[in-house]
């Protein structure tokens, strides 16, 4: 059975290498956890795109139902579901996350 | 009717029997709780893999009567 919604995040998250499905956007996050994760991923200066699940209900219930994962935000690396704000804030933290990056090929913007 | 602090142990306890958990309620008014767990369970497992098992354990209450977990789990050193 395919899910439209769950087949267009599969193209976006597959086609992009770091994606955010997030509250707002990267100028204006509406929420403290998405704020967080952009903060870092500017930090790490790597290229992302982000997605407004305010902005699509059928995006913000089917984002969840993608990864069976309760919470918004939650970015995507070379098409796997990294984690959500306190999953990325541990990795930024640990060096962790650079390593990931760094290990999938995504280099920060020149 | 928001949960508290030691509802939210008891439910993760309930599926992770024996973990080290500990949950903060974090402005004393329910709205935003902290938890840390540490459990056998985990071990084996990656991060998403970790938070997944506690966000069952609290059934679909994240994101309804409970707005805001910051969570971090680990195995056992």
């Amino acid at each position: 059975m395919t899910n439209p919604v769950h087949d267009r995040i599969k193209n976006d998250v597959t086609s992009n290498d770091v994606v955010l499905y997030m509250k707002g956007d990267a100028m204006f996050p509406q929420c403290g956890f998405s704020a967080t994760v952009i903060e870092i991923l500017n930090y790490f200066n790597v290229p992302y795109e982000t997605h407004n699940v305010l902005q699509d209900e059928a995006l913000r219930d089917g984002i969840k139902e993608y990864s069976d994962w309760p919470t918004i935000p939650q970015l995507y690396v070379k098409g796997e579901f990294l984690g959500g704000c306190d999953i990325i804030r541990e990795m930024a933290a640990n060096g962790e996350l650079v390593a990931h990056f760094e290990s999938v090929g995504i280099e920060p913007k020149g | 009717m928001a949960l508290t602090a030691p509802e939210i142990k008891e439910m993760i306890l309930e599926i992770l029997p024996g973990a080290d958990v500990q949950v903060q309620d974090m402005r004393g008014d329910g709205s935003q709780f902290a938890a840390h767990v540490v459990s056998d369970e985990f071990i084996g497992k990656n991060r998403v893999q970790q938070h997944q098992m506690v966000y069952k354990a609290l059934k679909g209450k994240i994101g309804g009567e409970l707005h805001a977990l910051s969570l971090q789990t680990s195995a056992p050193e």
